[in-house]
């Protein structure tokens, strides 16, 4: 069964006809040509997809397409602003939160989701959001630590501004 | 993972909607969050023609304290309850029950109605059809014999919702609805000590509605603890929760539920023996020994059995010891 779905994705509205079957990890990666939101173990024990639905990070492998009609979706990609990297993304830079990188795309979307609703989270805090994020090469401190570092870069700005 | 098969999508704008879909198909399944449902389709295991989503009824999304207590959709998510500083206070084993399930994200999906109807897991029935197949499957689905239990004649899979054994200690009623009606019944009619047909729920039947008695104005403590491969994500191996009411010293109330172990939630009988005793050691050593008798864990995780039982025996003891502690601080 097809029909046509209709929802924002990075900041422009799609509208493509799409199986009731698919899936949100799949629609992106195959539809939309966003393969920076990554397939690891396929079944919301990983992570590795992880993107934001209107704002709020959503494991896509266990998100029907349909599902998010009408909402906001947000990618890896979606990230730099006119070539800049996010703050999140350029603390991962920085602070060598990506090893193989594999993982960096869901870490980075569920830190954005975190740091979006709290930007003093405590290492705790940061250990819970992430907590269904998992790591192979097992970089777990250094990706903490961008995070943390990623929180300062924002409210750094944040004080600038004002 | 396989693809996932074939199937239509309906999305209900009302409940009565939903249930009149239902009410002119052969074959359904409702699904709201997915977060367990989606991955065991996908494993072949739940196959399916019809889709019936359900989060976005307002009906089940109500969340709302009065008088007769508190009142919380199916739909409502874990990440919701787990967060609510009213359910924090007053029913804290519930808050912390939902605050274990899964991971985060999973959390901000996953709502109390399908938590309460997770499936039963297995070692041998949570595999790719690859691995199932290897097996000739097992008698949850696709074959024959209960690889955990060869001689028996019923699925031994484990009940492993968290929630389920907080809602039992704070005495929850549930709300079902079908395409014939709607009927409120104890928490404890919910569930069935049989792998497979582990929920008594007729075909085409949800539960709409989790009511809580008021809080309690006495002191009262609550509390849920789990034991899990990894803290952070996994499903249990077994959880206790307890809740407990003291005055000078003395037990004058105790309630307790163990998942995990057995195809059903347990709610711990007996418990009334341990009214006005004070729970030292010795008690303690009984009321684990009650928890013992009455919980069976058995081969449906890599983790033994054995090592289960013991730590769920502990667990209780525990838990209950370090509640009424602080109750007496």
């Amino acid at each position: 069964m097809n029909s046509v779905l209709q929802m924002t994705v990075n900041g422009r509205p799609r509208a493509d006809v799409v199986a009731d079957n698919m899936l949100l990890v799949d629609y992106l990666r195959e539809v939309c040509g966003l393969t920076g939101t990554k397939i690891g173990c396929d079944g919301g024990e990983c992570g590795a997809c992880t993107i934001l639905a209107d704002g709020g990070a959503r494991l896509s492998c266990l998100t029907l397409a349909h599902s998010c009609a009408g909402q906001v979706i947000e990618t890896v990609e979606g990230q730099a602003t006119r070539g800049e990297l996010s703050a999140v993304q350029s603390s991962f830079h920085e602070k060598l939160g990506s090893q193989c990188g594999y993982c960096t795309p869901g870490m980075i979307m569920t830190s954005e989701s975190l740091l979006r609703t709290n930007t003093n989270p405590t290492e705790d805090e940061i250990r819970e959001a992430l907590g269904g994020n998992i790591c192979r090469c097992t970089g777990y401190i250094k990706i903490i630590e961008s995070v943390q570092a990623a929180a300062e870069i924002i409210n750094a700005s944040r004080e600038a501004a004002e | 993972m396989e693809v996932l098969p074939e199937f239509k999508l309906h999305r209900p704008g009302t409940l009565a909607e939903a249930l009149k879909i239902r009410g002119s198909l052969d074959e359904a399944r409702y699904i709201s969050g997915g977060t367990d449902l989606l991955a065991n389709i996908r494993r072949g295991l739940t196959p399916t023609e019809n889709l019936i989503e359900l989060s976005g009824l307002s009906e089940l999304q109500r969340f709302e304290a009065d008088a007769d207590g508190l009142h919380i959709g199916a739909a409502v998510t874990l990440a919701t309850i787990g967060n609510d500083p009213a359910i924090k206070q007053d029913y804290a084993v519930l808050a912390e029950a939902a605050n274990a399930v899964a991971g985060a994200t999973h959390r901000a999906v996953a709502t109390i109605g399908g938590n309460l109807c997770l499936d039963t897991r297995c070692l041998f029935y949570n595999q790719s059809q690859w691995w199932r197949d290897s097996n000739d499957g097992c008698m949850k689905y696709e074959g024959e014999i209960c690889h955990v239990v060869p001689t028996s004649k019923r699925c031994y899979a484990a009940y492993s919702g968290d929630t389920a054994p907080a809602l039992l200690v704070l005495n929850a009623e549930i709300e079902i609805a079908g395409p014939d009606g709607s009927r409120r019944v104890p928490l404890d009619d919910l569930f069935n000590d049989d792998g497979i047909d582990y929920l008594t729920l007729a075909p085409g039947e949800m539960v709409t509605m989790v009511h809580l008695p008021a809080a309690s104005k006495s002191k009262t403590a609550s509390s849920y603890t789990k034991l899990r491969i990894r803290d952070s994500i996994d499903f249990p191996l077994a959880g206790v929760a307890v809740r407990v009411t003291q005055e000078n010293g003395k037990v004058t109330a105790l309630d307790a539920a163990v998942t995990g172990t057995n195809s059903t939630p347990i709610r711990v009988t007996g418990c009334d023996a341990f009214v006005g005793l004070e729970f030292d050691e010795e008690q303690g050593q009984k009321f684990a020994k009650l928890v013992q008798k009455q919980t069976s864990p058995v081969q449906t995780t890599t983790t033994k059995p054995q090592y289960r039982r013991r730590a769920v025996t502990a667990m209780s003891k525990t838990l209950t010891q370090n509640l009424l502690q602080a109750l007496s601080a």
